[in-house]
């Protein structure tokens, strides 16, 4: 592992550093306010290439590593995680089509997701089955050349707008995947609204009544859902959040150094306090801490090495952690500015708390780790 | 690669995760409680990356990673079948 970009890696970030500053940040407050995330911005992010990024360029994608994928991340996560959001969802939707898809899957939907021309969400979530997600009540029942869906799926982000669904339903007892595009027969979308935070992630409730699916949509076999499929598209979802989250603590620590060097109380600037100076210490550690787990997670994932998952569940951890004390500190420091739709912290502060709650909560990831380092006795050996 | 070496690579890789448990050949790692959702996807990307081969979804059987030998035998024959064209676009 080496600490240096290369240069097609420092291009992306610096492509996406503009596409941000310029069709994101501008308007981020506004379509955070009302909830609504701008259709014509998912398309802008489309024809730009960053839906389809980590798709091979001869698929129609950007060919980027995974490491320019995740400076991709940061780089949203600055601006906006609801914007990063929907990068992560069609990613994941993306990666499992390209990893356990068909040809005739592939060939008629990897053109479509490159693009953002269908955007596709993740339906695993169910109302009473979130951590616990291999407990599936969603149903599908094999009836000729299709098969009949029952059920229900909550807090699907970007629902509202996805036409292609990657849906997870007990087979035969089993999990399974499958794609369901929105116009099935028996699928209804509602909305979900207002949310607390990502309030512009347009999250929807799916409601399968009867819901009809060619036998040619699922995706990988018959109970590869949780253990393989969702698993893969989960190990994706997080390398992107944990990006997300360096990036949104990374905008709250500039712009935290930003107040204390121009508001001035009891007669010298805030950075000048000792406990100011404090804050900030923490603040930078953290940042920089969370990026380099990060960019551990990246080259693992980009060498494929099974150790990656792990890795990334480490850095999905501890980013989102940081993000949370980053953005709390951010409002600290902002005084009741902090609260102020003046400032986009307020923002982070709200959003940073569902950083650590989606794809797989914080205290999942101390499971997966925990259990990860317990059965390994070797971990005292040098690598 | 010869069985021997598949077959100690898979050994170390397999004790990594199941507490320094001496396992058999035939032990079966899924009955001994060892494998979660996680680890099953773990050694799929390990055989994967060790031995040079593409798991496709027909190959996501238990029997084929549930044990040392299993494991083994499933790489040997993947190993050993002549290279087919992906199914990738």
């Amino acid at each position: 592992m080496t600490f240096e970009l290369t240069a097609a890696q420092i291009e992306h970030q610096r492509r996406c550093r503009d596409f941000v500053a310029q069709e994101v940040m501008p308007r981020a407050e506004a379509y955070d306010e009302s909830g609504i995330f701008p259709a014509d911005l998912a398309r802008g992010m489309g024809r730009a290439g960053y839906l389809g990024a980590v798709l091979p360029v001869a698929q129609g994608g950007l060919g980027v590593d995974m490491t320019a994928f995740g400076l991709q991340n940061e780089e949203f996560g600055r601006g906006c995680a609801s914007a990063r959001s929907l990068i992560t969802v069609h990613s994941m939707v993306l990666v499992s089509l390209l990893r356990w898809g068909s040809a005739s899957q592939k060939e008629r939907w990897l053109p479509l997701l490159a693009t953002g021309e269908r955007l596709a969400a993740f339906a695993l979530s169910e109302p009473q089955s979130g951590s616990d997600a291999n407990s599936l009540e969603t149903s599908a029942v094999r009836q000729g050349d299709h098969y009949v869906l029952h059920g229900r799926k909550k807090w699907i982000s970007f629902g509202q707008l996805a036409g292609l669904f990657l849906l997870f339903a007990k087979l035969e007892g089993q999990s399974t995947a499958f794609l369901v595009e929105r116009d099935s027969p028996g699928l209804v979308v509602e909305p979900i609204a207002p949310l607390g935070g990502c309030r512009a992630s347009m999250l929807a409730e799916l409601r399968l009544e009867h819901c009809q699916v060619p036998d040619s949509h699922l995706l990988g076999r018959p109970g590869a859902g949780w253990t393989y499929v969702a698993n893969a598209a989960l190990d994706h979802g997080r390398y992107s959040v944990a990006w997300g989250c360096v990036g949104m603590a990374q905008a709250c620590l500039a712009a935290s150094l930003a107040y204390v060097s121009r508001r001035r109380q009891f007669g010298v600037y805030l950075k000048e306090h000792p406990l100011v100076q404090e804050m900030l210490t923490d603040m930078v550690a953290g940042v920089e801490a969370a990026r380099l787990l990060c960019r551990q997670a990246g080259y693992l994932q980009e060498s494929a090495d099974p150790g990656a998952m792990v890795a990334t569940s480490l850095a999905k951890y501890y980013a989102a952690r940081t993000a949370v004390h980053v953005a709390g500190d951010a409002v600290q420091l902002h005084g009741a500015n902090g609260f102020s739709r003046d400032y986009p912290i307020h923002r982070h502060w709200r959003d940073a708390k569902v950083m650590e709650v989606i794809e797989g909560s914080r205290q999942i990831q101390q499971m997966v780790i925990g259990r990860a380092y317990a059965a390994d006795q070797s971990v005292d050996e040098p690598a | 690669m010869s069985e021997q070496n598949i077959q100690q690579t898979v050994a170390a890789f397999l004790s990594r995760h199941t507490h320094g448990a001496e396992l058999g050949g035939n032990d079966d790692i899924f009955a001994m409680g060892f494998v979660n959702s996680l680890f099953a996807m773990q050694i799929v990307l390990f055989v994967e990356k060790k031995f040079g081969i593409t798991v496709e979804n027909e190959d996501l059987e238990p029997d084929n990673f549930r044990s040392v030998n299993a494991i083994v035998r499933f790489v040997s024959r993947k190993l050993a079948a002549p290279a087919e064209p992906s199914a990738s676009l």
